[in-house]
């Protein structure tokens, strides 16, 4: 009890929260309602700056960038959230396992680590998708990828901490098996701090899909990504600045959101780590 | 901004004066969007190749000019026997390679029977294909022989795959080319630019200008902003259609809208259902408004095609009002083919702008007849082994901007897998005969038999959209083939 | 701490031996050939096989790897199958772009953090500390290559200071080419700039709270004093670490940055050489990369022992 109150008085986690519950909630709206649609073209309507009939002006084809924007949300949140869900689903059990076991299963883990972390993120999905080409799903794989070590070093720590507690000692003592524990006693008590983790990893995944979108290995035309609506504006800057400006700001709240309801998580769930990142 | 602008002024004008001086009369800096992988020129497709050497580096027998007419060049004048099938050229004389190396014709039997090995890895073999023996009469006389008459056979030597190189220095002219021509490499920072100098030593009139530098810009963004900042001086294939207007209005530029060979068109697997149905391949062709392609993916800059030909050529047939839009039409022609509410499909576009850009106009208006075409964006990589190799592809997008290119539809094993008994007749008729009003007609037949027939739906002619400082003469308004022959470049005052 | 310092290079080896063999399996299975793609649409069957042959295509696989990797050792890196030049020379060519483009938003991100960083901490909870942390909070969000539209934006379309893009090329003067570089580095450091400060300003407090530190003030030295002789001191150490992992991390940025300023860099020439199936040249810059890598963590790793001796017995 004590905690949720705690957590409606910070601020970081309010502001946070607010941000990406409206995010949400538009991602959302999408699915039912868009001010225009996003497949009609319109080309005598293009390039058209902020009116009242166009919130956000219009693309190079003329379509409406607010709706774009609203559309493009969920190329973002469905990328980030499955490279997340990869990343948690492999790497946890990895971490807990390299943890209970220790010895070589804990020396092969730490190496695998150091071999994924040894590749720059965005030169590995060039390469991943120069195989499999562009599109969605090979972004998924590749940010996904780098999801893995990270999870699976959180929650190594965590576990390794928890593993000489007493209540984890105690459990041993009356004999139950090293899986037991960690499903009974360890993962319980590290909630929190992967929660965090994935509230973090999360927003990068946010930023790293715009990126790969970007150079044009995230989603494809015609369905809409805020990365490449940046792409496509820089050749038009001149023209059209808000063609870049509105996808741009979409992007930072998205990641300003997650990154203050991340702090704001570890502030109160997490004291010890208050002011670290 | 205003106050940011008076603020900033000061600095702002020191910068721009210290880079609007360096334009001295005799050297001149061009903007190209693609890096040549190499220089040589009888070892590669890439067209960025033949920009910086065609011309400037290297010369062949003969040379096309600027109207895409056929000029003596390193032959000063060939006779041709009564049955067509011998030439005779006679060579300049005192013509030298730019590493004081003689030229003459041991250079040409060298130069006309290397791509012709198995070991050659010229990008153009079928040039030489007509070739039937080489031989040299005297140092500056060459008799070539041909298998059958061949009314390209001039213009085929006027490529940038079939200019003369020389033994001594064939192996390493991708790094170090060495030709005959008015210029020669003066250096190359990779991913950079490309510097070429006059060659003092050249046979014929002189360049004007000491130095031409070629700078690789390929963002259209930079493009716009290196010229108007006189980084560079002139653009001869400006990449970004959306500022030409920008320059059209101001008068230190010159722009310049001319013709290229670049028929811009959808191929579709003739072979493939449901595009072996004609009804279909008509009906696509009634679903796309060229004019909102080229206004879309173009701003406005290329001409209509109904055909596969070059609107800019004197047998060139207007024939875009016989698949003009018409979505009700379309509609009605997919019905009677038997798909009354479409098909899915897949458009497979390779990384050019027009492809790109024009690729998602053209999705949204088939989706209008019920065709739901998935984009699959693929580089060129994948484009050549996909689409150009295996075949495996529904419609894509390409500009064919090869010269003299409208044999491609009777190639038997082309990507487009179309398979026509009358058209590739007509093509060996038209192999077969010399200009003049024949010929003019039998290639009017065969625009109006692929205009019929659809093999691939034909969008529009790629311009030569060219933007260079007013006081820049003698660059091509045209692009006959893709070169930037610098001959007879100059800053007038 | 020799077994130490001998086991984390032995396994930074094994981390490098891993990644040959994976970069040369991957681009092994890339679709593409890069033969067809340099002769294009045009070339007959025969071009393109003699081509393969010229490229040594038609060795069997391990031969072709051990054949790299034996290059590697010896600094050989192959030749590139598109400039037909040295990878080794392209690669130094192109550093010439990259590395100073990465320290240059290394010294830039440096230079703000640390001191945005340190008056925050000394000031915490202060209406300064809140401003400047919630910018570099903004900062962290902030995707660099958007960053880098608005500048070009602004500083190359609206007041045509700097160029758009492209590169002067050292050999045309110092200047030009540190112009294309400033909106480049600029738009690499801000996100980094917002990462140290944030890092700095947390070390900081975290040091401040020591006991050591309360001992010192109890002692009576001023609270100045005690900020800039001993906390800083220990609080850069973190800060140092971060910075070591950052020049990697902007080694690797460079490739996003480089392509929106169409900067000829070491990103630039992976890009290209992966679109033109210039596999060579690939398999040379994402090793060295990988390298690049392993080796600062490595050093980052030993410099913490030489601080941490406990690490020794760990091990």
């Amino acid at each position: 009890m004590k905690r949720t109150s705690s957590l409606f008085t910070n601020r970081s986690f309010l502001i946070g929260a607010v941000i990406t519950l409206i995010v949400a909630l538009t991602a959302g709206l999408s699915f039912i309602w868009t001010p225009y649609s996003v497949s009609a073209l319109d080309i005598v309507a293009k390039l058209k700056p902020s009116s009242p009939a166009h919130w956000m002006g219009t693309d190079h084809f003329g379509r409406d960038i607010l709706s774009m924007i609203m559309v493009g949300s969920r190329a973002s949140i469905f990328v980030a959230l499955v490279s997340v869900a990869i990343g948690a689903g492999i790497g946890i059990p990895l971490g807990l396992w390299a943890a209970a076991r220790g010895g070589i299963v804990d020396e092969m883990l730490m190496r695998f680590n150091d071999l994924v972390f040894a590749f720059p993120a965005l030169l590995s999905a060039v390469m991943i998708t120069a195989i499999f080409g562009p599109g969605a799903i090979n972004a998924i794989i590749a940010i996904g990828i780098f999801n893995i070590p990270v999870f699976a070093r959180v929650a190594r720590g965590a576990a390794l901490s928890l593993w000489v507690r007493e209540f984890v000692l105690a459990a041993r003592a009356i004999g139950k098996s090293e899986g037991r524990i960690t499903l009974d006693h360890i993962l319980p008590n590290m909630a929190n701090i992967l929660i965090i983790q994935g509230t973090i990893q999360f927003s990068l995944g946010i930023l790293a899909e715009a990126g790969l979108s970007y150079v044009g290995l995230g989603a494809q035309p015609p369905t809409p990504s805020w990365g490449r609506m940046l792409f496509e504006a820089q050749t038009m800057i001149g023209l059209a600045p808000h063609m870049a400006l509105f996808p741009g700001l979409a992007i930072v709240a998205t990641v300003l959101g997650l990154n203050l309801l991340g702090d704001g998580l570890r502030d109160v769930l997490d004291p010890k780590l208050r002011h670290m990142r | 901004m205003n106050i940011w602008k008076s603020c900033l002024f000061g600095a702002a004008l020191a910068l721009l004066t210290s880079t609007a001086s360096f334009a001295a009369k005799t050297d001149l800096v061009l903007g190209i969007v693609l890096e040549p992988p190499h220089l040589d020129p009888t070892a590669g497709a890439a067209a960025a190749i033949d920009e910086i050497v065609y011309a400037n580096i290297f010369e062949g027998l003969t040379r096309i000019g600027p109207k895409g007419d056929v000029l003596p060049a390193l032959a000063e004048s060939w006779a041709q026997s009564e049955d067509g099938k011998t030439y005779t050229f006679k060579l300049h004389k005192d013509v030298k390679f730019q590493d004081g190396t003689a030229f003459d014709a041991e250079d040409v039997k060298f130069s006309l029977e290397r791509p012709r090995s198995d070991k050659s890895t010229n990008a153009q073999k079928g040039l030489f294909a007509a070739i039937d023996k080489v031989e040299i009469l005297d140092p500056l006389s060459v008799k070539v022989t041909l298998k059958q008459p061949n009314g390209d056979f001039l213009y085929n030597m006027a490529w940038g795959d079939a200019v003369i190189v020389a033994p001594e220095s064939a192996d390493t002219n991708k790094d170090k080319p060495v030709g005959t021509g008015p210029f020669k490499l003066d250096n190359w920072a990779k991913g950079s630019q490309i510097v070429i100098t006059k060659n003092p030593n050249y046979w014929g009139t002189p360049a004007t200008l000491e130095k031409a530098t070629f700078r690789i810009i390929p963002d259209p963004a930079a493009a716009t902003a290196a010229l108007l900042a006189g980084d560079v001086q002139a653009f001869p294939v400006f990449p970004s259609y959306e500022t030409i207007a920008q320059f059209q209005a101001d008068p230190r530029f010159k722009v310049v809208i001319g013709s290229t060979e670049g028929e811009t068109v959808m191929g579709l697997n003739n072979k493939k259902p449901p595009f072996d149905n004609p009804k279909v391949r008509q009906a696509i062709a009634h679903a796309i408004d060229r004019k909102t392609v080229i206004d879309g993916a173009m701003f406005g800059f290329g001409t209509p095609i109904g055909s596969f030909f070059p609107p800019h050529h004197a047998a060139y047939l207007d024939l875009t009002t016989q698949t003009a839009y018409d979505p009700e039409l379309a509609k009605k022609l997919l019905t009677e083919a038997g798909h009354p509410d479409g098909f899915k499909t897949t458009l497979k576009l390779p990384p050019p702008t027009y492809a790109r850009r024009g690729g998602e106009i053209i999705a949204a208006e088939l989706s209008e007849i019920g065709i739901e075409a998935e984009i699959i964006p693929v580089e060129w990589a994948q484009w050549l082994d996909q689409v150009f190799k295996n075949k495996d592809y529904d419609m894509t997008i390409v500009s064919h901007t090869e010269p003299n290119d409208l044999n491609i539809f009777s190639r038997d094993d082309y990507y487009f897998n179309y398979d026509s008994a009358p058209f590739k007749e007509l093509i060996k008729q038209i192999e077969a005969t010399s200009d003049g009003p024949k010929r003019t007609e039998l290639y009017q037949q065969a625009q109006k038999l692929l205009a019929t027939d659809e093999p691939a739906i034909f969008l529009f002619q790629l311009p030569k959209t060219g933007i260079w400082d007013s006081k820049i003469e003698g660059l091509w308004e045209n692009g006959p083939i893709q070169a930037n022959d610098l001959t007879a470049v100059k800053w007038t005052d | 701490m020799l077994t130490y310092a001998s086991k984390r290079v032995l396994i930074g080896l094994v981390t490098l031996l891993a990644a040959s063999i994976i970069v040369f399996a991957v681009l092994e299975v890339v679709p593409g050939d890069p033969a067809r793609l340099m002769l294009g649409m045009n070339a007959t069957e025969d071009a393109v096989r003699a081509l393969q042959e010229q490229m040594g295509f038609n060795q069997p696989l391990l031969t072709r790897y051990f054949n790299w990797l034996g290059g590697l050792l010896t600094g050989d890196f192959g030749k590139s199958y598109t400039y037909s030049v040295p990878v080794l020379d392209l690669i130094k060519e192109r550093m010439a772009v990259s590395l100073p483009l990465a320290m240059t938003s290394l010294v830039i991100s440096t230079i703000i953090a640390i001191p945005v960083g340190i008056f925050a901490a000394s000031r915490r909870g202060s209406a300064t500390d809140t401003a400047a942390m919630g910018i570099a909070q903004i900062g962290v969000a902030i995707p660099n290559f958007w960053f880098a539209l608005l500048l070009v934006y602004l500083f190359a379309i609206v007041l045509r200071l700097l160029p758009a893009g492209g590169f002067a090329g050292w050999e045309n003067g110092f200047w030009p080419s540190i112009k294309s570089l400033i909106l480049p580095s600029l738009a690499l450091a801000l996100p980094q700039a917002s990462i140290l400060a944030r890092v700095t300003r947390s070390s900081l407090l975290d040091v401040l709270g020591e006991d050591y530190i309360r001992t010192a003030r109890a002692k009576g030295l001023s609270r100045r004093k005690v900020l800039y002789y001993h906390a800083l001191r220990n609080a850069l150490i973190p800060v140092l670490t971060i910075l070591g992992m950052q020049f990697s991390f902007l080694l690797a940025g460079t490739i996003i940055i480089e392509n929106v300023f169409y900067l000829p860099g070491l990103g630039r020439l992976v890009f290209q050489a992966i679109t033109q199936r210039d596999l060579i040249v690939v398999q040379g810059v994402v090793i060295m990369l990988v390298a690049i890598v392993v080796i600062i963590n490595l050093l980052v790793d030993l410099g913490y022992a030489v601080v941490d001796p406990r690490l020794w017995s760990r091990s």
